[in-house]
């Protein structure tokens, strides 16, 4: 099933293999626990500067898929090639609590960097004015931009987003949403976005994967101009059809 | 199985839904009830500002004023006679006392030596808990060798081996500071163990993330992680470190706190133990004046529940 997608990609977009340039390149991914194979023999293509939505069910394999491109997870079977440069924001911001949030940003940079690297990160994001803060005293949104200049201010290859607008009230995500649309755009990075929202996907994403099964099962590319627009009937029948991928029935008014 | 248990099952949720219709019923019934009420406009609570409270008297004034209104107590239970001079000694007498102790240089040269005692049991101790519990605390070879033993020895009482130290060390300074140095290290061993296992493994996570080593997770994540443990045992250990010197210049010594105390036993001066208890009482409160003077340094980052 995997190699089936993989082969219609690459049918269409023939530049993808072999030698053409990539941000990420997995080939026959296995990873199991105890046994039970989360990921089966997975192939994933990602083009330099792409826009990668990753859907699925919770429990998919969706999260583990992440953990291993981003270097966390190493006990796996097959080939996997990732950029050196990767930085990775996860759904909690996981900043330091200890650390004031400059110092957070400029964790585990090599070197001493100086502080104006990680304001003008801050500055990015629109937090330069919150950097001297602890992260505790950060609410949800700030904290959430705090760990998104985190990943930036390495100036990323790929940047691996594990649904990072999950925990954000809706007023927050749709600003953060828009944000890591500016700054994609501006960085020109791969990016890399697993989520469970179908909107948030198409809103932002180049490519829309669906996983099931622990391989990519179903794909589906974007064709919308950005900005998106969600009253548009077209990415109305693309989240029916994307629905449809992830077990749940769209109902006939929703999909029109 | 599933159809035996059905039967039992069934009768279930019809009787929930009786049990429930009752109460449907009140309501709809009390409903109109409501609506009457709705017209008039229900009794309105004015919510008092807590702003000014509590800002007429500094803070610093409210904590002494407790410890003075003991004092007060004491001096008039004393000028009335109930408390009898035998018994306790009057605060006045006792200030006099402990003002002729200063002028002849007992109590001084006493806590002089005391301190020194507690401040070297401490530091050993200190050294010697936070070093074994980095070991057992960081890498999994260490917790093997080294957490069974500690967990073994920490259950004897550490005054019990008082005895035993003075046939190794002798009478002179060494079983005293030994003692101090046991009872100081298992509290801060336990805490800052624990610390270090308690750190969030998603912070440890994101640390890998971002590219840090493993002496990089270890400086920037796993030691300020373990931050606020260390700083509970050594609250403890402080504590105890007090107590252990009580014991072990009770036992056996020529000078010190305790040695004024066991002297003043002996010819029954109610007045000069009192003395040396106050003194420990202070000494006691500079020991957590450190401390929490230092968790303000250290735990800034750490919001937390200061009370209303």
């Amino acid at each position: 099933m995997a190699t089936d997608v993989h082969r219609t990609v690459t049918d269409q977009d023939a530049p993808v293999q072999s030698g053409a340039p990539a941000a990420v390149r997995v080939q026959g991914l296995t990873r199991s626990f105890g046994g039970r194979r989360v990921i089966d023999d997975l192939e994933l293509t990602v083009r330099p500067g792409e826009f990668v939505a990753l859907l699925g069910r919770s429990g998919c394999g969706k999260s583990t898929l992440l953990k291993i491109l981003a270097g966390l997870d190493r006990e796996i079977d097959g080939s996997v090639l990732v950029p050196r440069r990767r930085a990775t924001a996860f759904q909690a911001p996981r900043l330091m609590p200890w650390k004031k949030v400059w110092r957070n940003v400029l964790l585990g940079l090599p070197g001493r960097p100086p502080r104006s690297r990680a304001e003008a990160a801050l500055e990015e994001v629109g937090l330069a004015h919150r950097s001297e803060a602890w992260p505790k005293t950060l609410s949800g949104g700030e904290a959430q931009r705090a760990s998104l200049a985190r990943a930036l201010v390495r100036e990323p290859d790929l940047l691996l987003l594990d649904e990072p607008f999950g925990a954000l009230d809706a007023l927050t995500r749709i600003k953060a949403q828009r944000l890591v649309a500016e700054l994609w755009q501006r960085r020109g990075c791969a990016v890399l976005l697993v989520t469970h929202d179908v909107e948030e996907a198409i809103l932002l994403a180049d490519r829309v994967l669906v996983m099931d099964d622990g391989v990519i099962a179903h794909e589906a590319p974007v064709a919308l101009d950005r900005p998106r627009d969600i009253a548009d009937p077209r990415f109305g029948e693309l989240r029916a059809e994307l629905l449809d991928r992830l077990g749940v029935e769209a109902t006939a008014p929703q999909a029109a | 199985m599933s159809i035996s248990h059905a039967p039992p099952d069934t009768p279930d949720p019809p009787t929930a839904g009786l049990a429930k219709s009752p109460v449907a019923a009140e309501s709809s019934a009390a409903d109109p009830a409501v609506g009457d009420r709705g017209s008039a406009a229900p009794e309105l609570e004015r919510l008092v500002s807590t702003k000014a409270r509590g800002t007429r008297t500094p803070r610093w004034i409210r904590r002494t004023s407790g410890p003075l209104l003991l004092l007060a107590l004491w001096q008039v239970l004393s000028a009335t006679g109930t408390l009898s001079p035998d018994v306790l000694a009057s605060p006045g007498t006792i200030a006099t006392v402990a003002g002729d102790l200063v002028s002849d240089g007992s109590l001084t040269s006493a806590m002089g030596v005391s301190l020194q005692r507690v401040a070297l049991g401490l530091l050993f101790g200190v050294v010697v808990g936070t070093s074994l519990a980095l070991v057992s605390g960081l890498f999994r070879i260490g917790e093997d060798l080294v957490d069974a033993s500690v967990q073994m020895l920490r259950t004897v009482p550490f005054v019990g081996l008082i005895p035993l130290f003075i046939i190794w060390f002798g009478i002179g300074e060494a079983p005293k500071i030994a003692i101090i140095t046991l009872g100081v290290s298992f509290p801060l061993y336990l805490n800052v163990y624990a610390g270090i296992r308690n750190v969030d493994a998603q912070l440890i996570e994101a640390g890998q993330s971002l590219g840090l080593s493993r002496r990089g997770l270890v400086r920037h994540v796993v030691l300020p992680g373990a931050l606020p443990g260390a700083m509970t045992g050594l609250r403890f250990s402080l504590g105890i470190a007090w107590l252990a010197l009580v014991f072990a210049e009770q036992v056996n010594a020529d000078s010190g706190l305790g040695f004024l105390m066991v002297q003043a036993r002996d010819f029954l001066r109610t007045d000069v133990i009192v003395v040396c208890l106050i003194v420990y009482a202070f000494l006691g409160l500079a020991a957590d004046f450190v401390v929490r003077t230092l968790e303000r340094l250290l735990l800034r980052w750490r919001p937390t529940f200061t009370g209303q």
